[in-house]
């Protein structure tokens, strides 16, 4: 039977749940739309049913949050629980039906990401914990991991900065950049932590596109065999995360990833 | 962030609950007035109001998308604006805030639609206490009759139709908000709210509200606020 980390909504049956619950997640500008664009057919190929969902995408919510935060006057706590109700929506009326019918869902960011955006914000983080405590455990979470230094590049040369990923509405006093800085390094220190917590399967994000998508493929086809992930990705968890940091140091705007950056 | 607790603002924060059809929205309207004649910078804040999350709740409400959970967070969406945009501002002010409903409202209504207790509880941890939350108690008889009476039909959601309790609407209200009462009741030791026995006159109810309210306002400023 599936478990909740806590509590459990009402009418919500946890039996024959048979599908498979995939969480991709990463800070903005990682690339998970891309792999998740990617592991879509290839998981059809096989057979798989899939679901692809994401935050902001209920019919309940999305179209007032989208509202509401085009208006920048959305307060933290505000925000948190407006995304909370769209969670809970798609939850309802997406993800566990398609679990029950035996698809592979496969979620673009999950509780974790609105759990991260909310810490930095200065919320409580038991609060925000018992908020999402409804949520379902995944059957794996695949972590996108990539240092500030290479996210830059992706981002300006991109889709530019945005307001929220820029988290302008916490520092308001600073540029953009300045800003954009500070909010990613702050998101991504949430990440490690509960990259620990919560058992992420750690994938480094920095190389290209194809073989991000070699490491996922391979993690996913695990996931779905029911076999264990420790042969694969050798050493525990937080050795990894430490290697990465490293990289990240070494990594900088003197060796982009992205063919445009050094334009 | 503030857990559920006292708050050190200058202002000062009144709340009536009660079922549907208890008479709490009348005292609080003159409770109302009689602030602003007194001489105080008064604010009324309602239950279900902020504009950020209007269009979202009436679609939901609408359409019936709306599940225990998701009514549960879009109500407290709906509150934390106020909160945030509203009611703490005020009270930095030195305003006194009067709200029709608070956190008991969703405590006693998610509840009854099968939400955890604790749960809920811990959702609201942001509010800030009020200075004073008046219960208006009455049997469930007599707000029934004060509230059929009056109009023509109850709606979904207000029915508790969402949870099936009875395909009759007036039934399932009945039903409905007797088992609010139930939960009510419960919280009046839990949360040291003030029952007002919502079946005297409504002279004697406001006389009684009014001592409490002043009392409490001993050492509120007054702000010469023109009403």
């Amino acid at each position: 039977m599936r478990e909740t980390y806590s509590v459990i909504l009402p009418k919500m049956d946890l039996t024959e749940l048979t599908g498979r619950l995939i969480v991709i997640e990463g800070t903005d500008g990682v690339g998970r739309s891309t792999q998740i664009k990617l592991l879509r057919p290839w998981l059809e190929q096989q057979g798989h049913a899939v679901l692809d969902t994401g935050i902001k995408r209920s019919q309940l919510a999305a179209r007032g949050i989208q509202q509401a935060k085009e208006g920048h006057t959305l307060g933290r706590i505000t925000l948190s629980l407006f995304y909370a109700t769209d969670f809970a929506d798609r939850l309802e009326n997406e993800i566990v039906p398609a679990l029950r019918a035996g698809f592979v869902v496969l979620t673009d960011r999950y509780i974790y990401s609105l759990m991260a955006r909310a810490i930095v914000r200065g919320l409580d983080p038991a609060w925000i914990h018992n908020v999402h405590s409804f949520a379902l455990k995944p059957d794996a979470t695949f972590y996108l991991r990539i240092g500030v230094d290479d996210l830059i590049p992706r981002v300006v040369f991109s889709t530019g900065f945005d307001y929220w990923e820029s988290g302008m509405d916490l520092y308001p006093s600073e540029d953009m950049y300045e800003s954009f800085c500070r909010y990613q390094t702050s998101l991504l220190a949430q990440f490690d932590k509960m990259a620990q917590e919560y058992d992420f399967t750690v994938i480094d994000a920095s190389p290209d596109i194809r073989a991000v998508f070699e490491r996922l493929r391979r993690g996913i086809s695990r996931v779905l065999k029911g076999e264990p992930r420790e042969p694969l990705f050798a050493g525990p968890p937080p050795q990894v995360a430490e290697q990465d940091r490293d990289s990240d140091k070494s990594a900088s705007m003197e060796k982009p990833h992205h063919p445009g950056a050094e334009k | 962030m503030k857990r559920y607790g006292e708050h050190r603002f200058p202002g000062k924060l009144f709340v009536v609950e009660g079922i549907d059809g208890s008479g709490k929205s009348t005292q609080l309207m003159l409770l109302h007035q009689w602030l602003q004649a007194e001489g105080y910078g008064v604010v009324f804040s309602e239950w279900n109001s902020s504009p950020l999350v209007r269009d979202t709740t009436r679609r939901g409400k609408k359409k019936q998308m709306l599940t225990p959970a998701t009514f549960s967070l879009l109500h407290a969406t709906d509150f934390a604006d106020r909160m945030e945009h509203n009611i703490i501002p005020l009270l930095k002010a030195g305003a006194v805030v009067l709200c029709d409903r608070y956190i008991y409202t969703a405590f006693a209504r998610d509840v009854v639609r099968g939400m955890d207790r604790k749960w809920v509880r811990e959702l609201y941890g942001f509010a800030v206490k009020p200075t004073a939350a008046f219960y208006f108690r009455v049997p469930l008889e007599v707000a029934m009759k004060r509230i059929l009476e009056g109009r023509n039909g109850v709606k979904f959601y207000e029915a508790g139709m969402d949870l099936g309790l009875h395909e009759d609407p007036e039934q399932s209200f009945h039903i409905f908000q007797g088992k609010i009462l139930e939960e009510y009741e419960s919280m009046i030791a839990e949360f040291d709210l003030t029952s007002v026995d919502a079946t005297l006159p409504i002279e004697e109810q406001q006389t009684q509200m009014r001592q409490i309210v002043k009392a409490k306002l001993t050492q509120a400023k007054r702000l010469r606020v023109a009403p």
